[in-house]
């Protein structure tokens, strides 16, 4: 081999080392980057991902609280909670939504109402929520649903509680319902407390006492992994159900209340004189409520919405009727407290009313007239000529601030969400409303409880208590007693509001004349007199729409839905009241055929009921 | 220096241990090769969910691994040096068929089916490059000439190119740097390194341009992992996580909460790098990097040795790109470099790269133990 070879061979292999030597230190250098980056990772910001690594693993999932119950007077249970299975979809976790909703139809039924409320909730939620298509399935199908679990990722069936009101329709309007929260609803609730929670009071009582009912909610820490399934639960805090309410309503009453208004709609609402508490509060037609719970299809919602018979609308506090005679006791009592008229005092009624130097005539229901009645008899035989001169004699200003003392025109303040307030007109009233000055044929009007005068059945019932409690007026209530999940029992607050302090001698004469009402010869609800016990009332009839100078009122030909409101008041035993009741039959007609009978029955299965038991 | 009398005879090295020299196996290397694939069953068992089926895998391609190790031992480095342009010229062939009539997996196309076998052409020139490089260039002095410069280059840029467009980044990288490496050894100066890197620099905008779109978000994700941390960002984002969470003595074995618990994608394969890091912390993988860098110093000793160019450069390349693996694998699971599927050499869970590994490492050990003697 030639020498200059032998100098290449060495030349080549020192030019190799050479290489070598460099890649080593470029190996070893690479490799001290690597440590420096291991180390800024594992020491420097160490616990920075220690704190990422357990928000990774550890999960803290909101524990929902029980719903409170709902239970009347006599512990009859009213509202509770179900246990159900609903089939839910986590919209992010699927491939393909469309395909997988195919496909689970093909295993249960889902109908396009269900497929509908699942894409109204999903526009609502988050794309990694739960969101149920399928609610109360049947125990087959969630054993089908077991089995093809495997085809569905991002679908599982959940037990869930659902609200569930036994008594139905009944307690519709008092109850209300829960439904889904929804998006404003979102925004006024403390979202931490609610966040295990879907469900919320949308109306009645559910709403009114959300606060109460829904409880704390609890948590849990768990550890997940990385698909979000919980491996083992790291620390508990269980939430704090809800505090039960029992009503004043008693069952009993509710359903008596409601078979009695039979084919009439109306509005039926009963008081303890004593508390205040509501013990029937009825609103026909109703609903439902157990539709709502988890989201009504929009058929049937349109349904109940677009009804003439308005099912949706709760008549016994947002109803607000001309309360028609019944409101001829207490304009009475104002007229004797004012002294502007004495009890026995007689006036004589032709049959009509006119203003000094007017044409237009005030018509008496009484065609031909009553002849000569003193106060005993306008409210016994409802003289509306009385009232007219009465009302005319104290005039709207002593008219309204004597009949808002009863609460007439203000909102009686009760525990349940939405009531309207009526109207009592006053001068005031209509120079801001209406820009006009009152008409003094107006207070006439008033005076019958006609023209703008507007009140609620549970305003007339509560004016009634009132009355029956001779200037005490108790704040209605609906929840009695509301008990904490540690069994502690508070009674919701009595409430005094306003003292009516009168001549005693004032209540007895128009009470005397409200119970001849019943009890009397002439009286206009003497049908309902009771052997076992004695009842004052009042019967109304409000005009629902009017009957123009010179035309003959038909009863029979007016279409059903243009006939007069039947309205009875009334309150029993007159001589140690217990109940107070407003009874409204829209299109009814008299109050005393339709609306009176009504109200005895409930007072029948009310007061003989307790005298049983005692 | 006198005028040396060579003698050229085939005999075993003068020191020699009994049945591993008889095995032409090289005892330092085989043993650190031995503790690497111990540690890399150690954490399977762990990154694998416990899985015994999975070591079982792992075990039978160890086997194969390690018995094609042995076998490539036996054969004399002359004659990989005679098989190199024809095993070249066959993997250019291979490459260009799978473009042709490839399998399409994770939306590249890799492997070729022989009918009795299927496999990754791609892999193989993680071996041929560095050969075809060192037989061309052992057969002229070193440096090379510009000329031999330039075709060794393209003997590089073929096959780099038809595996980038498989697309298959991660092998193109490591079949790349091995032919740069063998380059690199082979003596060129370093102004053409330069410019070379120059060169690449510039072709950054270009290789963008080429590159398709998953391998753009990739590069975009690496920049920024936070931009998407459900999507491709997600990786970086948990990997990191595992190993910061690690700290200095780590969770322990089978205790990583990231990989246990299914936060940590692709564990027991590409990102195994961070359940190790998890569980045995800095002490643990700095333990496992000087492992490492103990088996590429070996290589490289063995390179040195070496009598012949060929030798040399085959066994530093090979030495190398094992260097590579790593560094590409650690440096993407740590966030230094963008995700490339590169596995850790060695330790991740797969049949493929392994084998090469160990079938390079069977290469060293020939270079390693079939000495001409040479007189002192």
């Amino acid at each position: 081999m030639p020498q200059s070879s032998i100098k290449d061979y060495l030349h080549e292999s020192q030019l190799f080392l050479g290489r070598a030597i460099v890649s080593s230190i470029l190996v070893i250098i690479a490799l001290g980057v690597l440590v420096g980056r291991l180390f800024f990772l594992q020491v420097e910001n160490h616990e920075h991902f220690t704190t990422l690594s357990q928000d990774n693993r550890v999960k803290l999932e909101p524990l929902p609280p029980t719903r409170g119950l709902i239970f009347d007077r006599n512990g009859t249970i009213l509202a509770q909670n179900l246990p159900a299975y609903s089939l839910e979809i986590v919209p992010e976790k699927t491939k393909d939504l469309q395909t997988t909703i195919d496909r689970l139809s093909e295993i249960i039924t889902i109908s396009e109402d269900d497929i509908q409320r699942f894409h109204r909730l999903r526009k609502q939620r988050r794309r990694f929520d739960s969101i149920p298509i399928r609610v109360r399935l049947q125990e087959e199908e969630v054993a089908r649903i077991a089995i093809h679990r495997h085809r569905f990722p991002g679908v599982d069936v959940k037990a869930t509680l659902l609200r569930d009101y036994p008594q139905g329709v009944q307690t519709a309007h008092l109850l209300g319902y829960v439904g889904r929260i929804n998006e404003k609803e979102l925004l006024q609730i403390d979202t931490s407390n609610y966040s295990g929670t879907d469900f919320i009071g949308k109306n009645g009582v559910e709403k009114s006492y959300e606060s109460m009912l829904h409880g704390q909610v609890g948590l849990q820490q768990v550890e997940v992994n990385a698909k979000g399934r919980v491996l083992r639960v790291l620390e508990n805090q269980p939430p704090q159900p809800g505090d039960n309410l029992q009503l004043f309503l008693d069952m009993e009453l509710q359903s008596t209340a409601l078979e009695a208004l039979g084919e009439y709609n109306g509005a039926v609402v009963a008081m303890d004189i004593e508390t205040g508490g509501v013990l029937t509060l009825v609103s026909k037609p109703g609903y439902n409520p157990n539709l709502f719970v988890d989201g009504i299809s929009s058929k049937a919602y349109r349904a109940l919405e677009s009804s003439l018979d308005n099912p949706l609308f709760n008549r016994a506090i947002r109803g607000q009727y001309p309360p028609g005679s019944t409101v001829k006791p207490f304009i009475g009592l104002a007229g004797l407290e004012y002294d502007v008229v004495g009890f026995h005092q007689e006036t004589y009624c032709p049959g009509y009313y006119q203003l000094p130097g007017k044409e237009h005539k005030y018509r008496d229901w009484k065609k031909w007239g009553h002849g000569k009645v003193d106060m005993h008899q306008a409210i016994v035989q409802s003289c509306d000529v009385y009232y007219y001169e009465l009302a005319r004699t104290l005039g709207i200003d002593r008219l309204h601030e004597f009949l808002t003392g009863f609460g007439f025109g203000i909102p009686s303040k009760v525990d349940l969400d939405g009531e309207l307030s009526g109207l009592m007109p006053s001068r005031d009233w209509k120079q801001s409303k209406r820009r006009e000055p009152w008409y003094p044929g107006e207070t006439l009007i008033v005076g019958i409880g006609q023209g703008y005068f507007l009140a609620t059945p549970l305003q007339l019932a509560s004016a009634t208590a009132t009355l029956a409690n001779r200037g005490h007026r108790i704040r209605p209530r609906v929840v009695a007693t509301i008990e904490s999940p540690d069994k502690v029992k508070r009674e919701s607050p009595k409430i005094e509001d306003v003292l009516h302090q009168l001549d005693p001698e004032h209540w007895n004469q128009v009470i005397s004349a409200m119970t001849d009402v019943v009890e009397g010869q002439r009286g206009t609800a003497r049908s309902i007199r009771s052997n076992e016990y004695r009842i004052a009332g009042k019967t109304g009839t409000a005009q629902v729409f009017s009957v123009k100078q010179d035309e003959e009122y038909d009863e029979e030909n007016t279409a059903k839905r243009k006939r007069d409101h039947a309205l009875f008041i009334a309150f029993a035993p007159v001589e140690s009241p217990k109940i107070a009741i407003a009874v409204v039959v829209e299109n009814g007609g008299h109050g005393g055929s339709v609306a009176a009978p009504i109200a005895r029955k409930v007072m029948d299965s009310y007061l003989l009921k307790n005298q049983q038991d005692q | 220096m006198a005028k040396p009398h060579i003698t050229f005879h085939d005999s075993q090295p003068a020191k020699a241990y009994g049945l591993l020299a008889w095995l032409h196996i090289d005892l330092p290397l085989l043993l650190s090769l031995l503790m690497l694939v111990g540690v890399g069953l150690t954490i399977l068992f762990s990154a694998g969910d416990e899985e015994m089926i999975l070591l079982q895998k792992q075990l039978v391609r160890l086997g194969f691994g390690f018995t094609v190790m042995v076998i490539l031992a036996q054969i004399h480095p002359d004659n990989f040096r005679r098989w190199s342009p024809w095993l070249y010229g066959l993997g250019i062939l291979f490459l260009i068929s799978v473009i042709l009539f490839g399998e399409l997996g994770k939306g590249a196309q890799r492997w070729l089916d022989l009918g009795f076998v299927r496999f990754q052409p791609s892999e193989m020139f993680k071996l041929t490059l560095p050969m075809v490089i060192a037989w061309y260039l052992a057969e002229k002095r070193l440096p090379p000439s510009p000329s031999r410069l330039i075709t060794a280059a393209l003997f590089t840029i073929i096959p780099v190119l038809l595996i980038a467009k498989q697309p298959d980044l991660g092998t193109a990288l490591l079949v790349g740097s091995g032919g740069a490496f063998a380059l690199f050894l082979a003596g060129i100066s370093w102004r053409l390194i330069f410019i070379a890197g120059a060169l690449m620099a510039a072709m950054g905008p270009l290789a963008w341009y080429l590159m398709h779109d998953y391998q753009r978000q990739r590069v975009l994700t690496f920049l920024n992992p936070e931009s998407d941390p459900l999507g491709t960002g997600y990786h970086i984002i948990q990997s990191k996580i595992a190993i910061g969470s690690g700290g200095i003595s780590g969770k322990g074995w089978l205790n990583g909460t990231q990989s246990h618990l299914e936060f940590l994608p692709e564990r027991h394969t590409d990102f195994i790098f961070a359940v190790i890091s998890e569980e045995f912390g800095l002490v643990g993988i700095i333990a496992l990097l000087i492992l490492y860098l103990f088996i590429i110093l070996r290589g490289l000793y063995i390179a040195s040795q070496a009598q012949d160019t060929f030798g040399r450069i085959l066994a530093g390349a090979l030495s190398l790109i094992f260097f590579v693996y790593l560094f590409v694998n650690a440096g993407m699971v740590t966030g230094l470099l963008p995700v490339v599927g590169v596995p850790l050499p060695l330790i991740s869970y797969g049949g493929t790269s392994l084998v090469t590994i160990l079938a390079s490492f069977g290469m060293l050990m020939s270079i390693q133990t079939h000495k001409k003697l040479l007189p002192t």
